[in-house]
């Protein structure tokens, strides 16, 4: 249920919002990909609705809008600390269904484990959530399978075409701009991947005697550590700590947070020289549990929805599906 | 709502000298805090490190720093200008009412009797409260040790067992790791006994393996770990071993849980 409105009365609410709130959402960086010749799908603040990447899923994740790469905690002079502020501005993130499920995961660890995280929340509150509907599967996801296909947990729901747009808007504040459009009352309801090429079962007997399975080691040598399916992934949410000082002034920096991977070297060093998990393999072993396992356990639900990012961006080709599948292969049958 | 990255400034009391690389910095603080529990100390520029407790105070609690990273180099060179600048605490500690009335035998390794300290701290100014009270302190000679001053005081109430890995000839105290000393402890009743065991990784596998060989119940053991900790506050993923934050959930752990921990 929602209203059809024509491409020109979209792309003027568009404008009226724009005004309220900054726009996240995934755009088009041509030129900006790994390879050359190759295209980038990030997110970015788009100004218009023709700069959003409605089709394609993005390389990144809008965790980004929310848990920025580096975000400044405070400046520091020598005897004073100050926080930064925000802009006034509301904030619409445009994101899709398995997404929107992975914001439930961000809430979790920045909401629900231990103190509730003050430069999360600050942001969390002021964001509104645009679903893009999936009107096919993606190449590497495998939503279905874990059930994130599908959302009602959103603001906004668009669906663009070159002459209309069809919306359904759950959101008082957002229907405001909805209120006096020219629109007509329709019955649709948002486009989701029912099925997809990649396909997984979840293994279901998981438990702390996994860590010893030998399935672990082929990535000791597999991985290279970069790091990349930690950045991609909606639902990774680590970071370190970093003091800079500016060059010209040396007694005046900042505290920053920045995006940190369990995929690393020096993820867990210690002070003294002590370190944890030294091979790739115990790394994936980490990563792979949690997502799998280890967040389940403390939450209740499993920590991966399937976007299918971090094998999309792997340089060594390693499938994350392709190791969820052996892990439920291997375990007896009932 | 509380920004819990804000550090305060605390100011400098007092500087304790234990070795070349080894300080105790009595620091301003008057808040609830239990031994075991942590801060991130840090300083502009240089960041921030996790620190345990090692002594409560009136208005203070003692941290006992290690010069071994970018931080604590720092902390070293430019604790001048009488502040440093602290978050915390965190993490649980340890519960002095799990060692009451019990046997208590406490192995620390090094500067993993900083955490430890509050508890030995307690037992040797009430030693009534509890049925014995065994310290066994290892360092790695006779230069590394800590608490010296403290260590007079505790031989006046509490058995006390002050071991050096290697010594230069003509050493006159014992010589040997912990692990050397806990088939010979006296206990009691071995169902009453606690057993706290904190140290570096491998110290602390070793020890556990001699207290269970005395058939000591699991339950009867607690380990503190160390871990890197970036927030102290549950986020920042580094301490996390399975489902298990050590900066929320520990880094004090009763070994029956413990022993189910793998990095």
């Amino acid at each position: 249920m929602g209203y059809q409105l024509s491409r020109t009365t979209a792309d003027d609410i568009f404008k009226q919002l724009k005004k309220d709130y900054r726009i996240f959402a995934p755009m088009v960086f041509p030129g900006e990909g790994c390879y050359s010749d190759t295209d980038v799908i990030r997110y970015g603040e788009a100004e218009t609705l023709q700069d959003i990447e409605f089709e394609r899923k993005s390389d990144y994740s809008f965790k980004e809008a929310l848990f920025p790469i580096n975000e400044t905690l405070f400046y520091f002079t020598e005897e004073e600390t100050s926080v930064p502020a925000l802009p006034d501005k509301g904030i619409l993130i445009f994101l899709r269904s398995c997404d929107i499920h992975a914001l439930k995961r961000l809430d979790s660890i920045y909401l629900n484990n231990g103190p509730e995280d003050f430069y999360y929340k600050r942001l969390r509150e002021k964001a509104k959530f645009v679903l893009i509907g999936c009107s096919s599967t993606c190449a590497n996801g495998f939503c279905a399978s874990l059930g994130t296909n599908q959302t009602e947990d959103y603001d906004l729901y668009l669906k663009i075409s070159d002459s209309t747009v069809l919306a359904d808007c759950k959101c008082e504040e957002l229907a405001k701009y909805f209120a006096d459009a020219p629109k007509e009352d329709c019955v649709f309801s948002p486009d989701y991947a029912a099925e997809n090429q990649e396909k997984v079962t979840l293994p279901k007997k998981l438990s702390v005697e996994s860590y010893k399975n030998p399935v672990w080691d082929e990535y000791t040598s597999r991985c290279i550590g970069c790091g990349r399916c930690n950045f991609v992934c909606p639902t990774c949410t680590c970071f370190t700590m970093q003091d800079i000082i500016y060059r010209d002034n040396a007694n005046v920096g900042e505290r920053r947070r920045v995006w940190a991977s369990c995929q690393v070297d020096g993820y867990t060093d210690i002070a003294g020289g002590g370190s944890f998990r030294k091979s790739q393999g115990e790394r994936m072993r980490f990563k792979v549990m949690h997502k799998l396992y280890d967040f389940e356990k403390r939450f209740g639900f499993p920590m991966c929805v399937g976007c299918g990012r971090c094998d999309a961006v792997c340089p060594e080709y390693i499938s994350y599906a392709n190791l969820i599948n052996k892990l439920a292969k291997e375990e007896p049958c009932e | 709502m509380k920004n819990e990255y804000i550090p305060f400034p605390s100011e400098v009391k007092e500087i304790i000298r234990h070795t070349d690389i080894e300080y105790t910095f009595r620091m301003s603080y008057s808040g609830n805090v239990l031994p075991g529990q942590f801060f991130e100390v840090s300083i502009p520029k240089y960041g921030e490190a996790p620190i345990s407790v090692s002594g409560i105070g009136e208005g203070t609690v003692d941290l006992t720093i290690r010069k071994v990273g970018k931080v604590t180099n720092q902390i070293f060179e430019n604790y001048v200008g009488n502040t440093l600048l602290m978050r915390g605490p965190y993490g649980n500690g340890f519960d002095i009412a799990n060692y009451k009335g019990k046997e208590v035998i406490i192995i620390a390794g090094g500067t993993g009797l900083s955490p430890v300290k509050g508890i030995v701290d307690y037992f040797s100014s009430h030693p009534s409260e509890a049925a014995s009270t065994t310290l066994i302190a290892g360092f790695k000679s006779p230069d590394d040790i800590l608490f010296r001053q403290d260590f007079e005081q505790w031989k006046q109430t509490l058995q006390v067992i002050q071991t050096v890995d290697n010594a230069p000839e003509g050493y006159e105290g014992p010589v040997g790791m912990v692990t050397k000393y806990i088939p010979d402890i006296p206990i009691a009743n071995i169902e009453n006994t606690a057993f706290i065991a904190v140290g570096p990784p491998i110290m602390i596998k070793f020890t556990i393996m001699e207290i269970l060989k005395r058939n000591v119940p699991e339950e009867n053991i607690w380990i503190s770990h160390e871990r890197k900790m970036c927030c102290g506050l549950g986020k920042c993923g580094h301490c996390k071993i399975d489902s298990t934050y050590i900066c929320l959930d520990g880094p004090v752990f009763n070994y029956a849980q413990a022993k189910h921990l793998v990095d």
